[in-house]
């Protein structure tokens, strides 16, 4: 079986031109990183901010071109440098990001933007477009009624889900989620993951989960990659990366964590009395 | 005698569509030395609250509170200058966005000394020396040097350090943290977080922290409020907030958490909780 998303040595560079007073510089954002990821599986990158984490996002949305290596999805070689970049490739993968306060048009309703997708990347006509917006909308927990409404009518975890719902109108293959949650509050923040769940049940979608909050990555990931200035530092199975972490990063990046157990309170209580 | 008491504190906006309870109701004390957590999710007036302890809110608010006691004295009778001489001296707020809250027009070493000058008045020799210690302080390598450094030059965690030196420049009594490192990488979340906690222990501070994210109320707080849409629903010390949750809303929120994930989906609020059902166990 071919994977949906296969990843080898990817590299991405960016040129910073130099200036009378500035000497030109490149900065290796992404260095040589390989992964794959298979069909219904959530495939976590984590690392903090500058990490190159989201390049690497836009690199696989077909946004960015890599500067070098390969990438395959359904085992199609894609390379946006070179050929132009067709409705159908356009329709594979597709992107969720982190603001939905920022990424959804405040001048459009909401149908408009459900639809706009169909109307550059298919030949579907006006009434059928309608009609998936519509079923769309009740797929991600909302109502018709709001077809009509505009973005700033609605909270942000609604929002988050008008913001899946466009990435779903083309029915991609491949997901990509860019910091989903975490600029919602933590009930929301359940109900959203909990969406994404249902979705990737019932339409066998795979995800790509780009997120700094490992509570949410043990929770929803299959794989996780651990990404630290550019690199793969460390990358397996969920269960190999929790329980055994083995580069130093890794293991900064689990202590740092704030920990809501019973016990970790228990423990920093009793250090700070004895103290 | 607490350090810092509310009773009965309401907060109003004059809005299109009518008045606007944005706090309804809410008592707390802090005492020296204490950390208290203030935890709820967004619209929950856990800001609000403390902006309105502050004096920071815009004119349409309305505020009123049977007590608003800072060591005894009565922040709301205070004449707006008087009142401005404790604020940002006694009691100091720390806000969330590091990088939104300085000023990008001016170097950090400006905006640092410019407190010392106002609230302490001390001459240049001396303010430049105590900038520098504070930077020390709070952990900015070569002081000196980045005194003279603009916003724009640092990272998100150097800004928020240059703020908590900012807040503890005339060695506050009481120290509000709203949402101190929730727009920093967890890894600066951790020595933020483990900073702000030796200078409150060295201090001896009271120190109150606004966050929506229940590790770092685990992490840090002796005591802990949960608010709900302005009302406080439950206040508990820090473990048996956890242990055993006595209001419905904390128990949900708690379950909400990815960390107690059981099943293969997570439970939400809103599916078992109306806000009657939350409000029904709210205590004053």
């Amino acid at each position: 079986m071919t994977h949906v998303l296969e990843a080898r040595n990817l590299t991405r560079d960016y040129h910073i031109p130099g200036s009378l007073f500035k000497k030109a510089k490149t900065v290796h954002a992404v260095k040589g990183v390989s992964f794959s990821v298979d069909q219904g599986k959530t495939l976590a990158i984590v690392g903090e901010s500058g990490c190159g984490k989201s390049t690497l996002a836009r690199i696989v949305t077909m946004i960015d071109p890599a500067t070098a290596g390969d990438m395959l999805i359904d085992g199609n070689k894609v390379d946006i440098a070179k050929e132009r970049l067709t409705p159908e490739m356009r329709q594979k993968v597709q992107i969720v990001f982190q603001n939905p306060y920022g990424t959804l048009n405040p001048r459009k309703k909401i149908g408009e933007i459900l639809t706009e997708p169909l109307i550059i990347n298919t030949n579907m006509k006006a009434d059928d477009r309608r009609d998936k917006a519509m079923a769309m909308l009740k797929k991600v927990g909302l109502e018709e009624k709001h077809y009509g409404r505009y973005p700033h009518m609605f909270s942000g975890g609604q929002r988050q889900r008008v913001a899946i719902a466009r990435a779903l109108m083309l029915n991609p293959r491949l997901l990509v989620l860019d910091e989903p949650v975490s600029a919602l509050d933590l009930s929301v923040q359940a109900q959203v993951l909990n969406l994404l769940a249902d979705l990737q049940d019932e339409f066998q979608l795979t995800y790509v989960f780009i997120s700094h909050d490992l509570s949410v990555v043990r929770y929803i990931a299959d794989d996780v990659m651990v990404m630290y200035y550019g690199e793969a530092v460390e990358y397996g199975s969920r269960e190999e990366v929790f329980s055994d972490p083995k580069h130093n990063y890794t293991k900064t990046l689990f202590a740092a964590t704030p920990r809501a157990d019973v016990e970790s309170i228990k423990a920093r209580l009793a250090r700070k009395n004895a103290a | 005698m607490s350090l810092f008491e509310i009773e009965n504190l309401v907060v109003e906006f004059q809005t299109a569509a009518g008045p606007f309870r944005a706090v309804d109701g809410v008592s707390m004390k802090v005492n020296a030395g204490e950390v208290l957590a203030i935890v709820g999710e967004s619209g929950s007036g856990k800001s609000v609250s403390m902006l309105a302890a502050m004096g920071l809110l815009p004119w349409t608010a309305k505020v009123t509170a049977d007590k608003l006691l800072f060591n005894g004295i009565d922040l709301l009778g205070l004449s707006p200058s008087d009142r401005r001489k404790i604020v940002g001296k006694d009691i100091a707020m720390i806000f969330q966005e590091p990088v939104a809250s300085l000023n990008p027009c001016f170097t950090v070493g400006f905006q640092i000394e410019e407190v010392l000058r106002i609230h302490l008045g001390l001459d240049k020799k001396a303010r430049r020396a105590r900038a520098i210690e504070l930077f020390d302080l709070v952990g900015i390598p070569n002081p000196a040097e980045r005194l003279g450094h603009f916003p724009h030059q640092m990272s998100g965690g150097q800004c928020q350090r240059v703020m908590i030196a900012i807040a503890l420049s005339c060695n506050p009594k009481l120290l509000i943290a709203d949402e101190p490192t929730t727009a920093l990488d967890v890894t600066i979340q951790k020595q933020i977080l483990d900073l702000l906690m030796r200078l409150q222990a060295e201090h001896g501070m009271g120190l109150i922290i606004i966050t929506h994210n229940m590790g770092v109320v685990a992490e840090t707080a002796d005591r802990v409020i949960v608010q709900y849409k302005g009302r406080k629903i439950e206040e508990a010390d820090v473990l048996s907030l956890f242990e055993s949750p006595k209001s419905e809303y904390t128990r949900a929120l708690l379950s909400a958490l990815p960390d107690n994930a059981t099943g293969d989906r997570l439970p939400t609020i809103a599916e078992f909780l109306s806000d009657d059902q939350i409000f029904a166990g709210a205590v004053r």
